[in-house]
């Protein structure tokens, strides 16, 4: 339609047969509308040859898709080519309309090059004005041989001016004119087949069709024939599903709105006296600069993004409102199937307890009395016919789990699904769930309270598997730049507390920063600051046997069936504040890999290490000044790949390396 | 995703956590453009980032006309020199196949693998050890084009097939709507088809030929295979791969953009079953 008027006559017709073929693919509409022309009564205006040659194009359909053909003649007329281009490419034109334009595309081909009179174009534009009773106007022109560059001013699509699609605009016509030529009559036959509509729809074909056209003329997409199909599909679908009314909310869409609106309410800033809430949040808060360490992730290339993370930070300032808490950090993201895990680590402040304790020892209370009850049960069938032999299991001592704020329950964790949604606090983890935990590798479902169902079974549900990961994941992947902790005082000897060594340790104040090379070269200028948690699941070792003394008497009665009972060995990790090159080797692999985040500017890059064992931890340090020292670990984005049995490390003697538990 | 969009298609990726750092997506949106201008893409897509112990490999993949004509393959280790890769064969996929572990992080790197091999000499038939040298290249190939086969996808419409058999970009795509954007039906693998001649002819009527020649992921084996998330509020559908951790696709329903990126250390999940 845009393309540049070719000169000659020959090579116009060309690109018309060229035009109207591959309408003739696309629009099978056309077909029966080839008896038209072939009809030999008819006297048409124009002569005959060039209404045969383009009969035999079988391009021959009423109305509207002479319009695009007319759009290409038109431009031959180069001295008009701007402005009655314009004008003539304007639609929406009534339905009489296409009545008179069919006439059009019988007209010569030579007659095209004439210039058509502007007045009778100006006479045709006024009559769309005034719809209905100017309908006649250009047709009562139509008769006229002379004038035979009758194009028509195409109108832009104007409300005011469509008739509305249901109109059947060429009644009038029939009332008006008096005595329709059979070529007339023929077109109008035509258009009524058009304007038909069948039982199941109440759209016509010619109805489809001014819209179809409309809407590509409207919006004038490049190379329009390519989109053809789709934009027909499209517009008979708009035809069937109209726009909704401002009045009413779109009801696909009511998920997304509550979630806005409870992110919303985020932003919001609590409730009360204004000025005096600015004075306390600018002076204390435990909530963390999230955005800082959002930055230096990104330069790692880890983290979400910066509106996430800030919305994050308001969730944490919303947690900070609800809870008592004393130190408050973003532990991180965790993936799941249907939700994600965002966690945080808090602590709470002094004196506040929780009242999850009791619920937990009644769990592990069921759990030792169901063993009973399953021996019993044995005993009770065959007790007629033989003294069976007792089974002489004993259900292994249960380790009891750390009090709150040591070891692996030093911190409390709460999590959320998306910032927005309420903070869930998780029960503090048992070494039993760690034990297990290391055996089974499933995915999050992200729902808390799903069971987990493996084998090894697993004593939880998901919020206690959740959480002996984060346990686990802690552990074993919280790391500072050497020195930047120190103990706090001398402790006595080792050996009195069970080799658990010092548990306590306080920000350095002397820290002066590791120059960012050397935190990458070397592991060794990195140490672990959580404590190790041993194979018994527990970071202080207790030994199971000193409870249950009842149970060593009977052990020595009976035959000695196990005999690693009573030989338990004390178990011992590496302290406190290790540094990385001690830990243990994954497969050949160091389990550690560091980077600097940016080779090009390695004055101002971080150095990030990155945890091969758990996909996900990272952590960077940027020490310069002792103003801008700083030590963050953070997991990100962690997914649960625990690679299970590779790993699995023997008993190690007390002076063992750090093992991967 | 999109190197055109690309700082967006991060944006919206980051869910999973993974991303890229500030200087290298300056880089990579240089060197994408004179990547598309040496060798002539229609498309560049950046496939993503395979974690590697000494240095990290990026990806990217270039598309011809024909959307689903092979694609080639490049490389980078620092976002700014690419290299092409050779084309994946099978040969290739079974040579690799023995090797486990992290990448490395250099190309040049070869994984010793022994092997049992039979030997015959004269009439006697024993078993000798001979060690394979792999590249590390090669296992890229192999492992990027398993990726792509197995778990590359695009929401259904955005690409079309023309009669002549080309494979188009479906201009007039306006996103998928809400009422699909959770179901797997509505997500294809961005490959040639091979599933679909075992439809049904019932299934296959239903079907619009122009639209639906892949295989959707709903008969992907392991069931369950693909977690399907809305983030950011309900406005972002994202679909993580659980046979190979680290494929994140998204798609803002309603909207045009789409892509899928891969951030991860190139191993498949093999526990995927136990783990479900």
């Amino acid at each position: 339609m845009g393309e540049p008027p070719p000169n000659a006559d020959p090579s116009s017709q060309d690109r018309r047969t060229s035009q109207g073929s591959e309408r003739t693919r696309s629009r099978q509409y056309s077909q029966p509308l080839l008896g038209i022309p072939e009809d030999g009564g008819h006297q048409p205006p124009p002569p005959p040859p060039q209404r045969g040659s383009r009969g035999s194009q079988g391009s021959q359909g009423t109305g509207l898709p002479h319009w695009s053909q007319r759009s290409s003649l038109i431009p031959e007329d180069q001295s008009e080519e701007g402005t009655d281009y314009t004008r003539s490419m304007s639609l929406g034109y009534p339905p009489g309309f296409p009545a008179e334009l069919s006439a059009q595309a019988y007209t010569d081909e030579d007659r095209m090059m004439q210039q058509f009179p502007r007045g009778l174009l100006e006479q045709l534009e006024t009559s769309y004005q005034d719809p209905g009773a100017s309908l006649l106007g250009p047709f009562s022109m139509y008769p006229s041989e002379d004038q035979t560059t009758q194009h028509g001013p195409y109108l832009r699509d104007d409300p005011t001016l469509h008739l509305g699609p249901s109109g059947l605009g060429f009644m009038p016509f029939v009332g008006e004119v008096p005595d329709p030529e059979p070529r007339e009559l023929a077109v109008q036959n035509a258009k009524a087949y058009l304007l038909q509509t069948s039982v199941n729809c109440n759209l016509s074909l010619y109805e489809h069709l001014v819209n179809l056209l409309t809407k590509i003329l409207n919006q004038r997409p490049e190379d329009p024939l390519s989109i053809l199909e789709t934009l027909n599909r499209n517009t008979q679908w708009e035809w069937f599903h109209p726009k909704l009314d401002t009045l009413r909310d779109d009801p696909e869409m009511q998920p997304t709105y509550e979630m806005a609106e409870k992110q919303k309410a985020l932003f919001s800033r609590g409730g009360g006296e204004g000025e005096q809430e600015m004075e306390e949040e600018v002076t204390d808060t435990p909530v963390p600069n999230i955005m800082e360490t959002a930055f230096y992730f990104e330069q790692a290339g880890v983290g979400l993004s910066s509106d996430e993370s800030f919305r994050i930070f308001l969730a944490l300032r919303q947690l900070v409102e609800q809870q008592p808490i004393h130190t408050c950090r973003f532990w991180g993201k965790i993936l799941g199937l249907s939700r994600s895990y965002l966690v945080a680590e808090v602590e709470f402040r002094e004196g506040e307890e929780e009242g999850e304790e009791e619920e937990v020892e009644e769990m592990e209370g069921g759990e030792v009395l169901e063993a009973h009850g399953e021996e019993e049960g044995e005993e009770d069938e065959e007790k007629v016919v033989d003294e069976v032999p007792k089974p002489q299991w004993k259900p292994p001592p249960v380790i009891p789990k750390e009090e709150s704020r040591t070891g692996a329950n030093k911190y409390l964790y709460f999590v959320c699904n998306e910032p927005g949604r309420p903070w869930t606090r998780l029960p503090h983890v048992t070494p039993a769930q760690i034990v297990s935990a290391r055996k089974i590798k499933k995915f999050f479902t992200g729902f808390l309270d799903t069971p987990v169902v493996s084998y090894p079974p697993f004593p939880g549900n998901e919020a206690n598997y959740l959480r002996a990961q984060i346990a686990r994941i802690s552990a074993a992947t919280h790391i500072s730049p050497l020195g930047f902790y120190q103990f706090g005082e001398e402790e006595g000897d080792e050996e009195e507390e069970g080799g658990a060594g010092r548990d306590s340790f306080e920000e350095n104040p002397d820290f002066e920063g590791i120059p960012v090379l050397e935190l990458v070269d070397s592991m060794a200028n990195w140490v672990h600051h959580m404590q190790h948690i041993l194979p018994q699941g527990r970071c202080t070792w207790v030994n199971p046997m000193q409870k249950t003394e009842e149970e060593e008497e009977l052990g020595e009665e009976e035959e000695k069936a196990d005999e690693g009972l009573e030989e338990v060995e004390q178990e011992v990790g590496p302290p406190l504040l290790t540094p990385l090159s001690e830990d243990a080797e994954i497969m050949h692999l160091s389990p550690w890999t560091t980077r600097l985040s940016c080779s090009l500017s390695p004055q101002y890059s971080v150095a990030i290490v990155r945890s091969n064992l758990w996909p996900g931890a990272y952590a960077y340090a940027v020490g310069s000044l002792r103003t801008c020292t700083l030590a963050g670990v953070t997991s990100t984005a962690l997914r649960t790949s625990t690679p299970p049995c590779r790993l699995r490390f023997s008993r190690s003697t007390p002076a063992a390396p750090r093992s991967w538990r | 995703m999109d190197a055109d969009s690309l700082l967006l298609s991060l944006e919206l990726a980051s869910g999973s956590g993974q991303g890229l750092s500030p200087d290298r997506r300056a880089s990579l949106l240089t060197s994408l453009m004179l990547v598309k201008r040496d060798y002539r893409f229609a498309r560049v897509l950046f496939w993503g980032r395979i974690l590697g112990l000494v240095a990290d490999y990026y990806i990217a993949q270039g598309l011809s006309e024909d959307q689903l004509a092979p694609r080639k393959t490049l490389y980078s280790l620092n976002c700014t020199e690419w290299s092409l890769l050779p084309p994946a064969t099978e040969e290739m996929a079974t040579q690799t196949a023995v090797v486990n572990g992290r990448f490395m992080g250099d190309p040049s790197h070869e994984y010793e693998h022994t092997e049992l091999q039979k030997v015959n000499e004269g009439d006697k038939v024993f078993d000798e050890e001979v060690v394979v040298q792999i590249k590390e290249e090669t296992r890229l190939v192999s492992i990027i084009d398993q990726i792509d086969k197995a778990v590359a996808i695009i929401p259904r419409g955005a690409l079309f097939k023309t009669p002549f058999g080309v494979t188009h970009v479906n201009r007039t795509f306006e996103g998928l709507p809400l009422s699909e954007i959770r179901k797997l039906s509505s997500y294809f693998h961005f490959r040639e088809a091979v599933d679909l001649k075992n439809k049904t002819l019932l299934e296959k009527a239903d079907l619009d030929p122009s639209l639906d020649f892949m295989d959707s992921l709903e008969y992907d084996i392991p069931k369950g295979s693909w977690s399907i998330q809305m983030e950011r509020g309900n406005s972002l559908v994202v679909l993580r791969s659980l046979l190979w951790p680290g494929l994140t696709f998204y798609h803002a329903p309603r909207t045009k953009s789409y892509g899928y990126i891969y951030v991860g250390t190139g191993e498949k999940n093999m526990d995927l079953p136990f783990m479900l």
